[in-house]
């Protein structure tokens, strides 16, 4: 079985982000690392292969100056090869023009049974690109998955809902979309840093994958970022440190409060 | 001025209107000369008067069967955008909104604007604001190109109010091509038994973090106090992420936006991705052992020293009350 992984490489969340003052989009030119949120993708990827007795694990990402950096920690955690758009033509590109170029990088793999996506990315976070990609492929996208299984030709994976969950099915190939915490992700071993340095990375331009100017980038996003603002702040107000009567505290609080 | 045509993509939950709709219908008014909606439910009847309540005037709807909602729900709302030609559509920023909305962009090719917390028109402007960097800045955005506009909009961003209005007139959509992707069958619901209110509902949220320690604190800490404050347990991303707890209780950027009247974190530091989510309580009561950690920050209340010492005392000292 053949499976694809979406992976992101996103500005290492515990550093403040920034934006660009001319694009007012968050700058992603500094060191890139893999977003946690795609570790668990990765994860139930190689568990998925592992199970299905074979097959190859391929990830796709789009990133701007080819970075690597990130791509090598998924091909470390065991990863066969990976596809990477990067072209400054991409650059502006809203979650749509991002889906286009993922499920085209989708289709160059080829023969692939099952895409696995986050349910969104840690700095993004629009939460769209797994259906938009299903949907340009043509394919079912079972989404919010807690719990993945795959065999004969289906995969049924237990959707997180506000309620609890629901069992859904569908057959292959498919997109899902994988929730955090649900698989713990390995941490790569030497072995397999090493190996991932000698790992194919097909690196490709959006001209390769036969998207024009008018489809991605700033010119495919339509949109516009018309202003940027502080928000209102919040104050800090009484703190105090326990010595034993906290509880008191928090219990006249809640009561000035007429929650008790 | 007002756009001509808003929909609102609505959502129930066995059989009752979720409160994200009650508010996007109260927006949608707003901003818009005609506001209508589109469902995917089994009962559209049910829902016609809830909806109807908040303003829609027209309820178009479609029944998903054993399909998941809002995939069949996305191509029946493709299907009526050429007929009935909206200006600007609204999703709730939920499991299936997400759903609905991302098959409705790629299909008519057009962009999304996610995450809002605020819609405002001028003319044939839409402006979209979406807050980041855990809520300090707020981005405002507007569309380019053919309409309709999609939007998805987080939870509690407006306040709800009824219109007054009657029930909406139900018009049932038949026959929505969904191609291969309504291949995706509910086989069976699991419904998990849930004491007190939802999560984003609740008058009180308790939400644990890293700080507790470890997977079995969660329930006799965060649980029991939530319980005894007849309010929902939430949770940061570390502790979701760690598999701790489900993801439905995920507070944060990258979860749920919360604004109840009181807010009590425990073992939380107070990352962004958190703060983004819950910075809108009326009062927030934070209880860490690092005095440093930025949810002090917010905090009305900071009480800095152990949850593991300061939680059960407070929880005897409640029930002793009670």
């Amino acid at each position: 079985m053949n499976i694809a992984v979406c992976v992101k490489q996103i500005p290492d969340p515990a550093v403040p982000g920034e934006l660009d003052s001319e694009t007012k989009t968050l700058k992603r030119e500094g060191k890139l690392i893999l977003d946690d949120s795609d570790a668990y993708g990765v994860e139930m990827a190689l568990q998925l292969a592992d199970k299905a007795g074979g097959g190859d694990v391929t990830l796709v990402s789009m990133v701007p100056n080819d970075e690597v950096s990130g791509l090598r920690t998924a091909l470390a955690m065991g990863a066969a090869k990976a596809v990477l758009v990067s072209d400054p033509a991409l650059a502006g590109s809203d979650s749509l023009g991002t889906a286009k170029v993922i499920a085209k990088a989708v289709e160059r793999v080829g023969d692939i049974d099952l895409v696995l996506t986050a349910t969104e990315s840690t700095d993004g976070y629009t939460g769209t690109i797994p259906g938009q990609v299903a949907e340009l492929l043509g394919w079912p996208s079972l989404t919010f998955a807690k719990h993945v299984e795959v065999g004969d030709g289906k995969v049924s994976i237990q959707r997180q809902t506000e309620a609890g969950f629901d069992e859904v099915e569908a057959s292959l190939p498919a997109v899902v979309s994988v929730t955090a915490g649900v698989v713990e992700p390995r941490y790569p071993s030497f072995k397999g840093i090493m190996a991932a340095k000698n790992k194919p990375v097909d690196q490709v331009k959006a001209d390769d994958l036969g998207l024009g100017a008018d489809q991605v980038g700033w010119a495919g996003a339509r949109q516009q970022i018309v202003s940027v603002a502080a928000a209102p702040e919040r104050e800090a107000g009484e703190k105090i440190e326990d010595e034993g009567d906290a509880h008191e505290r928090i219990v006249a609080f809640l009561e000035q409060l007429k929650v008790v | 001025m007002p756009v001509g045509k808003v929909w609102v993509y609505a959502e129930a939950e066995e059989g009752l209107v979720t409160s994200v709709t009650t508010e996007l219908l109260t927006k949608a008014r707003e901003v818009g000369e005609t506001v209508e909606a589109v469902a995917s439910v089994a009962d559209a009847d049910a829902l016609a008067p809830q909806v109807g309540e908040f303003g829609a005037a027209t309820l178009y709807s479609v029944d998903p069967g054993d399909a998941l909602s809002g995939v069949v729900g996305g191509a029946a709302l493709v299907q009526l955008v050429e007929e009935h030609q909206p200006d600007l559509v609204l999703f709730a920023q939920s499991y299936d909104g997400r759903d609905a909305l991302s098959r409705v962009s790629a299909r008519l090719d057009r962009p999304v604007l996610t995450n809002g917390a605020s819609v405002d028109v001028d003319g044939d402007t839409v402006k979209v604001g979406t807050a980041i960097f855990g809520g300090n800045t707020i981005v405002e955005a507007t569309f380019d190109g053919p309409k309709p506009y999609l939007a998805a909009i987080r939870p509690k961003s407006f306040a709800a109010e009824p219109s007054g209005g009657g029930a909406a007139e139900v018009v049932k959509v038949e026959g929505v091509d969904t191609g291969r992707a309504g291949e995706a069958k509910v086989l069976e619901r699991h419904v998990e038994e849930r004491e007190g209110p939802k999560l984003e509902d609740a008058e009180v949220v308790v939400s644990g973090g890293r700080g507790l320690g470890g997977a079995e604190h969660y329930e006799p800490l965060v649980e029991e106090l939530a319980k005894l404050l007849k309010g929902a347990s939430g949770a940061s991303r570390a502790i979701v992420d760690a598999g701790w707890v489900p993801y439905a209780k995920q507070v944060g950027q990258t979860g749920k936006t919360v604004k109840p009247k009181v807010y009590i974190a425990i073992g939380i530091s107070g990352a962004t991705q958190h703060m983004v989510g819950m910075k809108g309580s009326d009062n927030i009561i934070a209880i860490n052992k690092d005095g440093e950690a930025p949810i002090f920050g917010i905090a009305d209340l900071g009480v800095v020293g152990d949850a593991h010492k300061v939680v059960p005392k407070l929880i005897d000292a409640l029930k002793a009350k009670s």
